[in-house]
């Protein structure tokens, strides 16, 4: 689609293939990353009963600016015991795996990266990637804090990931697709539509299935949640433990990837569990494009609504990381192998059964 | 509640072979001198004895006592002579609701005391503290070394009142 | 062929994010479990004993503060009373009743700090400043009445440095007011949330009678549920004219004398604080503050060991006098100090993120554990 505009546009492979691919770098992670630590700044200081930045523009809106200026600024440094390969490639390849995330989102009916049959497990796929650059990243720092903590992170993405698959698995039974386009198209119209509230076919399993979607949902949204790092599952990079876990030795701009690709991941994550449960790119109520008659305004709308379900849940991630404490690993591998996997499971049969029938 | 005349008197019956001294002159706290090489018997008592139950050791002091001789050395810095170094002990018994005051001394060229933080766990970093700012040696204590001093340090115990401050450490120059 | 394996040994500190200073926790691992911890201290050692030694009485207080630097009217209450035995001078009424609302409210502001770190050791960073929202009233109040936010100088031997603000009644009266409500919403958001229960209770369990050998007094001690505190058991000041409770562990939560106990016990001294406060503003006398200031503190040859219960425990101080203006031998019996030993029994066979937790609830201030 967009690549097959560029490829028309320019008529070169090569130099379409990497506009395409950088242009939802340029024009969404980039933005979207300033707006959300701004963003998550903001929210921590009012929940905190303060302002949170205030300095740098109105109300401290270039902060971000003003910081990664900053990281650029900042020596490199990479210490004499670093394994200098493996410290070099981590951020690189922590970033590539959330970025490639990406591709296979659905922002809007208009346009999607790459529209793959095999989307959603894509999408699983790749961000294993992270858990590899996060384990080269604490073994090459050459630290025990970041060993431990890429340890922990290891353990905790690989067991967190199955209640995930699981739940994923319970919607691709219940649709009958993994074409992330496809479940978005599915839940069209109105937000009954939406898969929280049983999909769109209007019978008896449609009012059945309610409840196991919203624990599939709440499932897929805690897992979700361990597998960025996110409070209360931040143990990887618990600052009251292991100082900053498998970051600790980075600075300016690896740091500043590892930190592009925890909010990339963010808003991945939080996108995914759109595009599953909440309509994907689909607006509530209908269309303003439709009723005005300006076709061009429909996939602006959707951009708009998918962008404001996809911020609302990484808003709940910055909700949640400002309330609660955080978990102790035992607890947290407790949590996902004695109560997320055997729900989800449980889920996934009932589900089936219902579809079923 | 026993009074400190009491309890020596329990401790004058229970260890007649042993030098008491009951001190009572001293405005505000009154003490019982204690030999040092005793130490560990007189606290275990103290502590298992029915009638006293002293189970809290409050504070554990080193002190200087000051009251050798005064001389030169080749530098011309004063320094200390013969003299004691002393050991306080402020027990109390929780359950009982008394306290007591122990003193012991030592020479101040050999200072030597038995060490009591097998009776009562909270001397332990006590008498560390007590080893590294004067110098007294707590025998059989588990694990005698500098506390708050660098481990390294090897010019005195700063508590003494004839120390000297070294000019240089590991290079630095020490009055910076 | 066998592999070899060896324990790993990590270093938490003395730049460590949750060691409340410059503290080294040398901890021996076995995978994430703790098999050993090895305390070391003295990165903070200023010289304070010796210091003393070279100073008249009266120069001795501002450096008291500088111990427990949380803590500093308690640190210097406990210093006047012991000069004052020294000297056997009897200090006004109104001097007494001042010396309880600021030690009291100084414990309320410790307290905050205590609770306020412990939540951010376990990862709730929020209720930190929500707690040093509330420290700043206090705060205030302090400096309306010295001058200072938190090394005060106020406490003298024989008096006060300053009479009360005309202001001071009606604000500190205003904070209970405010206060109240903001302990009940620090429990909704904190005490009882389920994680941070998770997190703390059945956690480095300190049985009573290890507590007691090991010298560990204030919360700590009542956390493991012995009914001992120095305001009542000892009474100094004027402390014996007010009714309050000692709040001790329960083990509501887990086992008697785990950390979420010495937790709540914390919480609930604060409670029992703002009750003494409001006693003590209710019958505070009329009268002069700096009548009985001696100008010239020459006690006579002597020793005396006093203490007081200071937020974190027992705070002593053994003074010897040689007759002269300066003291012979100060020795500080400084409650994080004595409390810090337990450690290593706590810690054994928990994880790196309990040590957090436990040392959080030891709740030490290093320039206390170093002086």
């Amino acid at each position: 689609m967009i690549y097959e505009f560029f490829y028309n546009l320019f008529g070169n492979e090569i130099i379409a293939g990497f506009i395409a691919a950088s242009l939802p770098l340029l024009l969404f992670i980039l933005p979207f990353a300033l707006i959300a630590v701004l963003l998550e700044r903001k929210v921590a200081g009012h929940m905190q009963d303060r302002l949170g930045p205030m300095r740098v523009g109105y109300h401290g809106i270039l902060q971000t600016v003003a910081d990664i200026i900053k990281l650029l600024q900042k020596e490199d440094i990479i210490a004499r015991e670093n394994d200098k390969l493996l410290f070099n490639i981590a951020p690189i390849l922590v970033f590539t795996g959330s970025y490639a995330a990406f591709a296979a989102i659905p922002f809007t009916s208009a346009y999607i990266g790459a529209n793959i049959d095999l989307g959603i497990f894509y999408i699983i796929a790749v961000t294993g990637l992270v858990v590899a650059g996060i384990l080269m990243a604490g073994w090459a720092s050459n630290n025990k804090y970041s060993l431990l903590g890429a340890m922990r992170s290891a353990a905790q993405i690989v067991s967190y990931e199955i209640p995930t698959i699981l739940v994923v698995l319970t919607l691709v039974m219940f649709t009958g697709t993994t074409n992330l386009m496809t479940l978005s198209e599915n839940q069209t119209a109105y937000f009954w539509n939406w898969n929280i509230f049983g999909g769109p076919e209007l019978n008896l399993a449609k009012f059945l299935l309610i409840p196991f979607m919203i624990i599939g949902f709440i499932v897929i949204y805690i897992s979700t949640l361990a597998e960025v790092n996110r409070t209360p599952f931040d143990i990887p990079e618990a600052e009251s433990e292991l100082v900053s876990g498998y970051h600790t030795e980075y600075s300016g701009m690896k740091f500043a990837m590892f930190f592009l690709a925890e909010y990339a991941n963010m808003f991945a994550v939080s996108a995914i569990v759109v595009a599953l449960f909440f309509g994907g790119y689909h607006s509530p109520f209908g269309y303003l494009g439709n009723s005005l008659g300006i076709e061009w305004l429909i996939p602006v709308e959707q951009f708009f609504w998918f962008t404001f379900k996809g911020v609302f849940f990484v808003f709940v991630q910055m909700w949640l990381r400002w309330t609660l404490p955080r978990l102790r690993v035992d607890q947290l591998m407790t949590a996902s192998w004695k109560y997320l996997i055997p729900i989800a499971f449980v889920n996934l049969f009932i589900v089936g059964i219902i579809t079923l029938i | 509640m026993k009074t400190i005349e009491e309890i020596f008197q329990i401790l004058k019956d229970n260890f007649p072979n042993s030098e008491l001294t009951l001190k009572t002159d001293i405005p505000t706290e009154s003490f019982i001198i204690i030999p040092p090489f005793d130490v560990d018997k007189f606290s275990l008592f103290l502590r298992d004895n029915s009638d006293l139950q002293f189970d809290s050791l409050m504070c554990l002091s080193g002190v200087d006592d000051f009251n050798g001789q005064k001389v030169k050395d080749e530098n011309g810095n004063e320094i200390m002579q013969g003299g004691t170094l002393s050991v306080y002990y402020h027990l109390e018994s929780t359950p009982l609701r008394h306290k007591l005051v122990l003193k012991t001394s030592t020479s101040r060229d050999n200072p030597e005391v038995v060490s009591i933080a097998e009776i009562w766990n909270s001397a332990n970093w006590h008498e560390r503290e007590a080893y590294d700012m004067f110098g007294i040696k707590f025998i059989n204590h588990p694990d005698l070394r500098r506390i708050l001093m660098p481990y390294d340090w090897e010019f005195g115990f700063p508590l003494r009142k004839d120390y000297q401050n070294p000019e240089f450490y590991q290079g630095m120059k020490v009055p910076y | 062929m066998s592999i070899r394996t060896e324990e790993m040994v990590l270093n938490m500190g003395p730049q460590h994010p949750s060691t409340h200073g410059v503290l080294r926790l040398e901890l021996t691992l076995e995978g994430e479990i703790i098999t050993k911890v090895v305390p070391h201290i003295g990165y903070l050692h200023r010289c304070f004993e010796k210091h003393c030694e070279a100073m008249t009485y009266q120069q001795v207080v501002p450096y008291t503060d500088r111990m427990d630097y949380l803590a500093a009217m308690g640190n210097e209450l406990a210093y006047a009373i012991a000069v004052e035995k020294l000297l056997n001078i009897q200090v006004p009424e109104r001097v007494e009743y001042i010396r309880v609302i600021m030690a009291e409210l100084q414990r309320i502001a410790s307290h905050l700090v205590a609770i306020g770190t412990y939540g951010a050791d376990i990862g709730a960073f929020t209720p930190f400043l929500y707690c040093f929202r509330d420290r700043e009233k206090i705060l205030h109040l302090f400096e309306i009445t010295s001058g200072a936010r938190l090394l005060y100088n106020y406490i003298w031997p024989g008096g006060l440095s300053h009479d009360l603000h005309s202001d001071f009644v009606r604000l500190t009266r205003e904070f209970i007011k405010e206060f109240r409500p903001n302990l009940v919403e620090l429990n909704n958001l904190l005490t009882f949330n389920r994680i941070f229960i998770d997190r703390t209770a059945n956690v480095g369990i300190l049985p009573i009678e290890t507590a007691i050998n090991f010298g560990i007094t204030g919360p700590m001690l009542r956390g493991s549920g012995m009914k001992w505190d120095l305001r009542r058991d000892d009474p100094y000041s004027v402390y014996h004219k007010f009714d309050f409770e000692i709040p001790v562990g329960e083990g509501k939560m887990g086992t008697v004398g785990d950390s979420w106990d010495r937790y709540y016990v914390r919480v609930r001294e604060m409670e029992e604080s703002l009750k003494i406060i409001e006693q003590a503003l209710d019958q505070l006398p009329e009268g002069d503050v700096t009548s009985a200031i001696p100008k010239r503190i020459k006690p006579p040859v002597g020793q005396v060991y006093t203490r007081i219960e200071n937020p974190r425990g027992e705070l002593g101080y053994f003074i010897i006098s040689d007759g002269s203006t300066s003291p012979f031998r100060v020795k500080v019996r400084a409650p994080s100090f004595v409390n810090l030993q337990i450690m290593d029994e706590l810690c054994r066979g928990h994880m790196v993120a309990d040590v957090v937790a436990i040392l959080g609830s030891v709740d030490i201030v290093l320039g206390e554990v170093d002086r």
